[in-house]
Parts: structure tokens; sequence; C-alpha cells
């Protein structure tokens, strides 16, 4: 038995794929156009596995349902009807186990740090810290507190800092929108 | 009649019936404060709950205070309300450090969490309490924070430990220093500055 003759071309192989991959950064209205082009005409669209992979993730970032302290107020705003993160994909989930975001919500205090600890160790893979106002930042205006832990990053790793004391909902917004863009960049499937 | 003559006769009117037990009364910004014997608060509450006269039905706080330097250095305090008589009353009792205060969780059951709350922060110890212990503060957590001697800063914090794979308690480290502000003076970074200049400096004014 020879060599299985491959399915695609030469071409194909080389990267070609016989028709030009969509330059970066074009207008949605032009994406749009050509993927559906590309889908009446071939039946498929080719991408990589990690952007589909991200592109999933980044668009349905759930966060676990814990404020700590006003910060979580302005985190509601942020969900309610004014700032909609429904549009994301953002739904607030009431368990960790659903949950692949996390957003330390105000002022963590030394009595609450092993507990937030053991909500994100419950978090399954791959997890997500958004720390929120200056409080879970570095502790904030109680740095120098007997009580608060200064930083929520001395408990759980963070990917996000979102500055504000309390942060506008348009800040924490901007703050999920950073961490989508970060998300897009992952890379989970290496070449072996 | 004004709010404080009423008050005055309020104060009057309950030295008279409870006695000796009644330390002394003053009418200070329209409110009326009452000092009573240590060992006899509960006696004091029974009696301006259920009395006609004053029917103290209601205990709104108990909270303590720490006069540092004074001899006996704390105070608890304990807010009373009346509602059929549209009357509030404060008691204090003086209380030297490490000595009991007869809990009053018989009298006013809401008493409860407060003196766990004053013997949390103050470490003032309540007699007879059912469950006297810490309510606020962190578990294990040594000393008591609302006292004047308590540094700022605590003892301990927090940190996440990779290879213990737990939050781990050490001394506080702090990188940057703690520094006071004065905060009613509109001079305070003039003076901030001078403390930083050297003597020679000064001599040109500043």
């Amino acid at each position: 038995m020879g060599i299985k003759k491959p399915f695609l071309s030469e071409e194909a192989l080389r990267g070609g794929y016989g028709f030009e991959a969509i330059p970066t950064g074009v207008s949605p209205d032009v994406l749009l156009e050509t993927l559906s082009q590309e889908v009446s005409q071939r039946g498929f669209i080719v991408t990589q596995l990690d952007k589909v992979a991200a592109w999933a993730q980044a668009g349905s970032l759930w966060p676990m349902t814990f404020g700590l302290a006003c910060c979580a107020i302005e985190m509601m705003q942020t969900a309610a009807a004014r700032y909609d993160l429904d549009r994301f994909g953002v739904v607030f989930r009431p368990s960790p186990r659903q949950a692949d975001l996390m957003i330390v919500a105000g002022t963590l205090t030394n009595k609450m740090a092993a507990p937030l600890r053991k909500v994100y160790d419950q978090m399954a893979e791959p997890r997500y810290v958004i720390s929120m106002g200056s409080c879970a930042n570095g502790g904030g205006y109680y740095h120098y507190s007997y009580s608060v832990t200064r930083g929520c990053d001395r408990i759980v790793p963070v990917d996000v800092y979102v500055p504000g004391c309390p942060p506008t909902a348009e800040a924490l917004l901007y703050g999920i929108l950073q961490l989508q863009r970060k998300i897009g960049r992952e890379k989970h499937f290496s070449r072996c | 009649m004004g709010i404080s003559k009423e008050l005055e006769s309020l104060g009057s009117l309950i030295a008279e019936e409870i006695g000796t037990d009644i330390l002394s009364r003053t009418v200070a910004y329209n409110e009326l404060m009452v000092t009573v014997e240590r060992q006899s608060i509960v006696r004091v509450l029974t009696y301006l709950r259920d009395s006609e006269s004053f029917c103290f039905v209601q205990l709104m706080d108990v909270c303590g205070v720490d006069y540092l330097g004074r001899e006996p250095r704390f105070d608890v305090v304990y807010n009373l309300l009346s509602l059929s008589h549209n009357r509030r009353l404060r008691l204090k009792v003086e209380v030297e450090e490490g000595m009991p205060v007869p809990s009053v969780t018989s009298v006013y059951s809401s008493a409860n969490w407060w003196e766990r709350e004053v013997f949390d922060l103050y470490g003032i110890p309540f007699d007879d309490h059912p469950d006297l212990r810490r309510i606020l503060t962190d578990y294990g957590f040594e000393g008591h924070p609302m006292r004047k001697d308590f540094p700022l800063t605590g003892y301990v914090e927090v940190r996440y430990d990779e290879e213990q794979k737990r939050v781990v308690y050490e001394p506080v480290k702090l990188p940057q220093a703690f520094r006071t502000f004065d905060f009613e003076s509109p001079w305070e970074g003039m003076d901030y500055a001078a403390q930083t200049l050297k003597p020679e400096d000064n001599r040109e004014g500043n």
C-alpha cells in the first residue's frame, strides 16, 4: 500500500488553502459578508482552534456572584439594565462550580481571605479574577488596618485590576472587555 | 417645659426612685446621661424597664469606651428607649481593666451580641453571659482592636501559600511605612517640609 494521497492540495498544505485569509481588523460588515460567502460557497470556514476556544470563552464569561462591600453595588449596576452585562454573555452565577470569573468587589478582610480562596479553588479551570476597586487592588483606604488584607492578589492570582473607589460601572465594564481581549490572545492548544 | 427641664426632672425622678446606685447624672445636648454603680446595673435596668413611670422597654445599643489613662479605664454605655413616653436615656458604667460587668442579657435579650462585641473589641468581660466569645474579629484573633493602645496595623497579615495550599498568617511587614497626616491643619504640608529641611536651609525661611 502506497502513501495515501493527501486530501488537501499541495498549495493547501503550504498554508494557502486556495483562498486568502481574512485580514485582521476588517470592519464587522466586511467580515460577516466574507464569512457568509465562504459558508455559502464552500460550506465551511477555516480558522484556528485556539481562536474558536478563546472566542467561546470570552463570549460567555460567567462571574461568581460574590460581593464584599460597596463595590458590589456598582457591580450590580453594571449587570443591571443600563450597562447590561448580558450583552457580553456575562451572566452572574450563584455557584463557583458554574462560574469562570470571580470579580473581587470590595474590601477583602483577613477573616474573609480563606473563604475567598476556597471559593476560587472551587471554580473550574479556566478561571479568571478581576480585582475591582482600591481595597481589592491594594487595601486602599484600609491599607494600614489590622483586619484588612492588603490586596486580594495576596490570596488569588489577578488578571485585571480595575481602579476606583468604587469604580464606575463603565470602568468595570471596560475591565471585563480588557479581560475578554486577554482571553482572546490565549493559546490553549499547543502544536505537538 | 423645655426638653432639658424635662430631662432634669426625669433624672431626679430616677435618682429618687433608684437611690444610691445612681452615682451621677448630667443633661447635655438635650440628652440625659446617668452613671450607675457597676454591680447594680442589672437591678437598675430591670427597674427602668418594668416601672410604669419609665417603661424603657427597648435597649438600642450597648457599647464600650476606652479612656486610656483614666481610672477606671473603660465605660460601658447602655442606650435605652421608651416608645410609650417618647424618651431616651443613656446609662454608663465605669469599669477597670479586667473587671467584669454583670451581663444584662437576662433583662434585654438584645444585649447578647452587643456585649459580645464590647468583649471582642475592648476586652471587657461580662459575668453570666450565655455565650461570651468573639463576634467580629478574625478566628484566633489576639488583642482587642478598639483599645487605644492597640496598634493600628495589628500584629498579623495574611497571604496564600502556594506550597501549603492554604492562607497563612505572618507578622506584619509593611512595604510602605505608615505616615501620620494632620488633616485638620491646612499647614500640615509646610510642617512636613520644614521637618525635612536641614537647619542651614531653614535660615532663609520656608
